[in-house]
């Protein structure tokens, strides 16, 4: 019976472009509305599966605005079955804010239960402000061992077996429970609420904490949008009918005979 | 003083470790000429203190116990301070890799001072001002590291390089780390390196056709495939096709893969994200296919087709064979 926290953040939709609100302290997101990054997805899916296989629970928590409810309802949706908001400004927050609220809820959570979770799971790098450390700083505040950038997590009685296939090559890991896991894409298919599901989803009470410091902050001074540059390229042709200006070019430039 | 972690694979200095090392003699300059040391954890082949050497670093510590044969990164973080309390270093830094950015995060923990990731440029010294990649490279963060040590990662392939004016001593002296009992909780069992062969062919091939989510799925690569056989070439393949598993990690090119520097890339079906261009920008000439005219990649390559890659790439390669006779 596995005992999952699964923590996500509310991102804004960007697929376009980016706009800036006006003091430039956060991405404008009026116009393109907000998701679950895809790392976070993926956490949610394990957490899901993990308290599925195991006969266990998950829980998604989110430190953030009052409207990040529709994402702890996104969660909930596919088959998280409790849900905790502890609300706050997210401009304010830093990755050392969010890990120290993160562990307060995880200390209280316990305490309260009497147990720990087995995992807590976050995504690897949030896909707006990309810190690549909430996961870490967490570990430390709760003294347990951390992997980053693991794509699927089986759990053994009291060990979990991690395993990353990336980049630098394809690594397992073996930890002992209670533990911190940050997840990278790919490794899970998130699934889609069903109706049922977010029927179900809607009648789950929401948690909802206030924060339990002052922030810190991360130090930003301002955001950039890097200006948009003109096209510079030549165009050869439009559909299949360009191969033979693509193979001139290519002969001109000594790459094929 | 500067400590840059520096990361091997297989024994041989990661490329990035170097591009992180060359970053930090533009700070150390900045500074009026404070040394850069280097950390390595692990085995180092004979070529690495050259490597080092030419990169201008003067000592590297050498954390080469036992410990350190598989990678830890709680042990790897332990060296970095133990280098730290040695150099009584002002500046921490690593490449931006998963394990560059896990062993940072993990070594700003423990000092509780802030660290930032995906580091592109640095603005000034004081304050100690660093602009960073965030919302997946589409926009850039300035961001004000008021603590020392700063801490903080280089984006992949975002500088080059290149050597130091004058190389360093790169004097190889044994790290003494003191690991304490939790560090190696969390150690890799196993093991399987990326195919540094096929990555090298890679990074060397005079011709590079690339594909990404526009191939569509595992089998839509056959044509790009195709024309690199055609072309001499080797394929090359975005960070969604390799998370996706379409192909393997070592195809990848990008920030977080190889910098490749053909005569000629041809992508079909990449956008062209930040993240994907540091690993392709030094390609002598790019030809990009894509059904989409205003994709970052047809604008800022040197030449455009406009179409369905799945038509245009075999007509392509219809029109090599007819050539050919
Ligand atoms: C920290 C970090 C590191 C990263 N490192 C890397 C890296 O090393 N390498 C990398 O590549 N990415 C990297 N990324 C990811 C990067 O941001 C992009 O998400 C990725 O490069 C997009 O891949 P893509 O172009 O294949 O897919 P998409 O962005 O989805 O683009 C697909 C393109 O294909 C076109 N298309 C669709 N169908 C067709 C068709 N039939 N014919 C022709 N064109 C078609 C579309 O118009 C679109 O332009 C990284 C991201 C982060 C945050
Ligand atoms: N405000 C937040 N609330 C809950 N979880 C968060 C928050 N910010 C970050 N996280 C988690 O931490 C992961 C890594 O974020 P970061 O370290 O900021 O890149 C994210 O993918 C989330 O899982």
């Amino acid at each position: 019976m596995a005992d999952v926290l699964v923590c996500v953040k509310r991102v804004p939709d960007f697929s376009g472009e980016v706009l800036l609100s006006d003091d430039a302290q956060s991405a404008d997101a009026r116009y393109v509305g907000h998701t679950l990054s895809n790392h976070d997805l993926c956490a949610v899916e394990t957490a899901v599966q993990l308290a599925a296989a195991t006969g266990g629970s998950a829980t998604v928590l989110t430190v953030g605005s009052a409207d990040a409810v529709e994402q702890l309802r996104t969660a909930l949706g596919v088959g998280c079955a409790a849900a905790v908001l502890v609300e706050a400004d997210p401009v304010t927050l830093g990755p050392a804010d969010v890990a120290r609220e993160v562990a307060a809820v995880v200390a209280d959570h316990e305490a309260s239960r009497g147990a720990s979770y087995d995992l807590v799971l976050l995504g690897n790098d949030a896909a707006d402000s990309g810190d690549f450390q909430v996961g870490i700083r967490l570990a430390r505040l709760l003294d347990r061992p951390v992997v980053t950038g693991v794509q699927t997590v089986t759990l053994d009685g009291d060990r979990a077996t991690l395993v990353s296939d990336v980049a630098e090559g394809r690594e397992t890991y073996r930890v002992p429970t209670p533990a911190v896991v940050t997840v990278l894409e790919g490794g899970v298919e998130p699934r889609y609420p069903t109706i049922t599901g977010r029927m179900k989803a809607k009648k789950i009470p929401v948690e909802e904490r206030a924060l339990s410091a002052e922030p810190v902050g991360s130090g930003r001074v301002r955001l950039r949008v890097p200006a948009p540059q003109s096209s510079t390229s030549t165009l050869l042709g439009e559909g299949p009918e360009a191969a033979p200006a693509v193979v001139d070019l290519l002969q001109q430039l000594g790459v094929a005979r | 003083m500067i400590v840059v972690y520096v990361e091997t694979v297989r024994g041989v200095v990661a490329e990035v470790s170097l591009e992180a090392v060359a970053f930090a003699r533009t700070l150390a300059a900045a500074g009026g000429g404070i040394p850069v040391d280097a950390v390595v954890c692990g085995p180092l082949g004979d070529a690495g203190p050259k490597e080092l050497a030419e990169a201008g670093v003067r000592t590297v510590l050498h954390a080469d116990t036992g410990e350190f044969d598989v990678f830890s990164g709680a042990a790897h973080a332990r060296a970095v301070l133990a280098a730290r309390e040695q150099t009584r270093a002002v500046v921490l830094m690593g490449g931006g890799t998963n394990r560059g950015n896990d062993v940072m995060a993990r070594v700003a923990t423990e000092l509780d001072v802030a660290m930032a990731a995906n580091v592109v440029a640095f603005e000034g010294l004081s304050p100690f001002t660093v602009t960073r990649q965030v919302v997946g490279g589409a926009a850039l963060e300035e961001v004000r590291l008021g603590s020392r040590p700063a801490v903080f990662s280089v984006a992949g392939h975002a500088v080059e390089a290149t050597p130091a004016e004058t190389a360093g001593p790169a004097t190889l002296t044994p790290l003494a780390v003191a690991l304490e009992p939790g560090d190696l909780t969390v150690q890799a069992v196993s093991v399987q390196p990326v195919d540094t062969e096929a990555a090298g062919n890679l990074k060397s091939a005079r011709v590079v056709v690339g594909a990404g989510r526009g191939a569509g799925g595992p089998e839509g690569f056959g044509d790009a495939l195709e024309l690199a056989e055609l072309l001499g070439g080797q394929l090359g393949v975005s960070r969604v096709v390799t998370s996706l598993g379409w192909r393997p990690h070592h195809e990848q090119v990008g920030q977080t893969g190889s910098r490749i520097s053909p005569e000629v890339y041809i992508p079909c079906g990449i956008s062209g994200a930040i993240q994907h261009w540091a690993g392709c920008a030094s390609s002598k000439v790019i030809l990009a296919v894509n059904t989409d005219a205003d994709a970052p990649m047809m604008t800022k390559a040197t030449y455009a087709v406009v179409g369905d890659m799945h038509e245009v790439v075999p007509a392509v390669n219809e029109e090599i064979r007819r050539r050919r006779g």
